[in-house]
């Protein structure tokens, strides 16, 4: 059983300072006692059960960004990735908990109203409700300026109607971040679960974050006061939105080198084990091939993570384009690990006794939320042209 | 202080296109030079050079649309009353 001091050994690279190990090593002690023993059984009950969404509340993990005036840890952004990171490595549903949580309340404590962030910020922070963001819809995607969900104003209210599809908690959560379409253009209100009119619908046989209570989200006649209007009218999705995807960026692309965490742990011991031709599989080239591409990706990918958040913490606007370029980056180079994984394992990765197939499908989405691996290459080459080709 | 605000402008500017032709009046986001992400990176550079809060009530074009107007913003942010 490794102790919290060998953690703190295995975390330290040399680059983070000493408050980031220590956070580190806490974060990865947690995961492996409490999230890798029961990481296999959620993905294949598709189901996150309360007493484990309470206890991330209870550690004060789900709040730990949240600014500390309103209970919230107050966490930079460094040390809020790795704990993504690690809560990544053992369940990317739970990662994926932690990444729309803290996007919502990250928009209220950006934008919200002094009464929107007294109300809402306390109670995210303890874990006593839990947010999700509801942007997506069956016809509309990477381009979320096409929101149809319809958003009227009725004297003091507002009415909502409309479908909501593939959000994430949207089951279980108390608090929903709607984007929708108003007479100004896209604009976000706040709705709670509570209110008449919402029903939701649990999305199952999911091809990875199986547990994430991925939901269908209908919203019909829904009434909520006037002031749960967040933001600008019309800006709904480059302000909203906008500010909630960077930081989801920014989290996605650390549970992506979780993930690789994770692929590297498992395929390292298996290559240990297994023996094929009188010998064991870690002493094959090729094997050690997959394994070397793994470790290269890995290390590249967690210092663009690094980057974006150090950036991040140092509030440069430049931390913008450093979370795609790290999401994009360690999205796809998980999945090329997970299956990578996969192989190492031979027939057992293909089975459901070992982790790796998890990891697969896990990594496959982190290709597509937050902004598709083609959406990031389509702003990433943009930015290549302006570094590197002069302007023209 | 108002030439300074512009200079520091035109430099963050001039890191993502060609300001050599663009005049201080020139529309940014009409010449196709803003991206919604590099509005938020102009939200974010106005914050952190000058030491401001946007609010939400400053979040109008008119604002950011060109040099002229950033530093007429940053000029307005800095010279208010600092909201207790
Ligand atoms: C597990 C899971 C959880 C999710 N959770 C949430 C959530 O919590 N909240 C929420 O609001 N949404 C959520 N989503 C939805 C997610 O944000 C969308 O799937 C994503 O934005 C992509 O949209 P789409 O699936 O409609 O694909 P589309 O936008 O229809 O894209 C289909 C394909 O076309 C490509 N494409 C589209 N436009 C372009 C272009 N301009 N150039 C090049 N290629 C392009 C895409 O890259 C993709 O390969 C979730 C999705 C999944 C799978």
């Amino acid at each position: 059983m490794s102790t919290t001091l060998d953690r703190a050994r295995a975390v330290d690279d040399g680059l983070l300072g000493s408050a980031h190990v220590a956070a580190c090593a806490g974060f990865a002690e947690f995961v492996d006692r409490r999230v890798v023993p029961i990481a296999d059984d959620l993905h294949r009950s598709q189901y996150t059960p309360p007493q484990v969404i309470d206890e991330l509340g209870r550690r004060g993990l789900l709040g730990l960004p949240i600014p500390a005036e309103y209970g919230g840890g107050g966490c930079d952004a460094v040390t809020l990735g790795l704990l993504a990171a690690e809560l990544g490595r053992g369940c990317s549903s739970l990662r994926s908990l932690l990444t729309v949580h803290t996007m919502v309340a990250h928009v209220l404590a950006r934008w919200g109203s002094r009464a929107q962030r007294e109300t809402w910020l306390p109670r995210l922070a303890s874990g006593e409700c839990v947010a999700a963001l509801a942007l997506s819809e069956p016809e509309v995607g990477s381009d979320a300026t096409a929101v149809r969900t319809r958003v009227e104003r009725d004297g003091d209210e507002l009415v909502l109607h409309g479908h909501k599809k593939w959000i994430t908690y949207g089951h279980v959560a108390d608090l929903l971040l709607v984007v929708a379409r108003g007479p100004e253009g896209p604009t976000a209100v706040l709705v709670e679960r509570s209110r008449p009119g919402v029903r939701t619908r649990l999305i199952t046989g999911m091809i990875g974050i199986r547990a994430s209570m991925t939901a269908d989200v209908h919203l019909d006649g829904v009434r909520v006061p006037a002031d749960h209007l967040l933001g600008r009218p019309g800006l709904g999705t480059t302000q909203i939105a906008g500010t909630a995807l960077d930081l989801g960026r920014y989290t996605v692309a650390w549970g992506s080198v979780g993930i690789i965490a994770a692929c590297l742990g498992a395929s390292v011991a298996y290559a240990d084990t297994r023996e094929q031709f009188g010998a064991p599989i870690r002493e094959h080239q090729l094997v050690r091939r997959l394994i070397s591409d793994m470790y290269a990706d890995y290390h590249a990918s967690r210092l663009l993570c690094l980057d974006a958040g150090v950036r991040r913490d140092r509030r440069d606007p430049a931390a913008l384009p450093a979370a795609s370029l790290a999401k994009y980056t360690a999205s796809t180079a998980a999945v090329r690990a997970a299956s990578d994984a996969v192989q190492v394992h031979g027939a057992n990765g293909c089975g459901s006794e070992y982790p790796v197939q998890r990891y697969l499908g896990d990594a496959k989405v982190m290709e597509v939320i937050e902004g598709t691996t083609q959406l990031h290459q389509v702003g990433l080459a943009d930015h290549a042209f302006h570094e590197f080709g002069g302007f023209k | 202080m108002s030439t300074d605000i512009r200079t520091r402008v035109i430099g963050y500017l001039s890191r993502y296109f060609p300001v050599s032709d663009l005049a201080d009046t020139d529309d940014i986001f009409k010449r196709g030079f803003v991206s919604s992400m590099f509005a938020m990176q102009l939200v974010a550079f106005v914050e952190q050079e000058f030491a401001v809060v946007v609010e939400n009530e400053d979040l109008e074009l008119d604002n950011f649309r060109s040099v002229a107007a950033l530093e007429r913003f940053v000029r307005g942010k800095l010279s208010a009353p600092v909201a207790s």
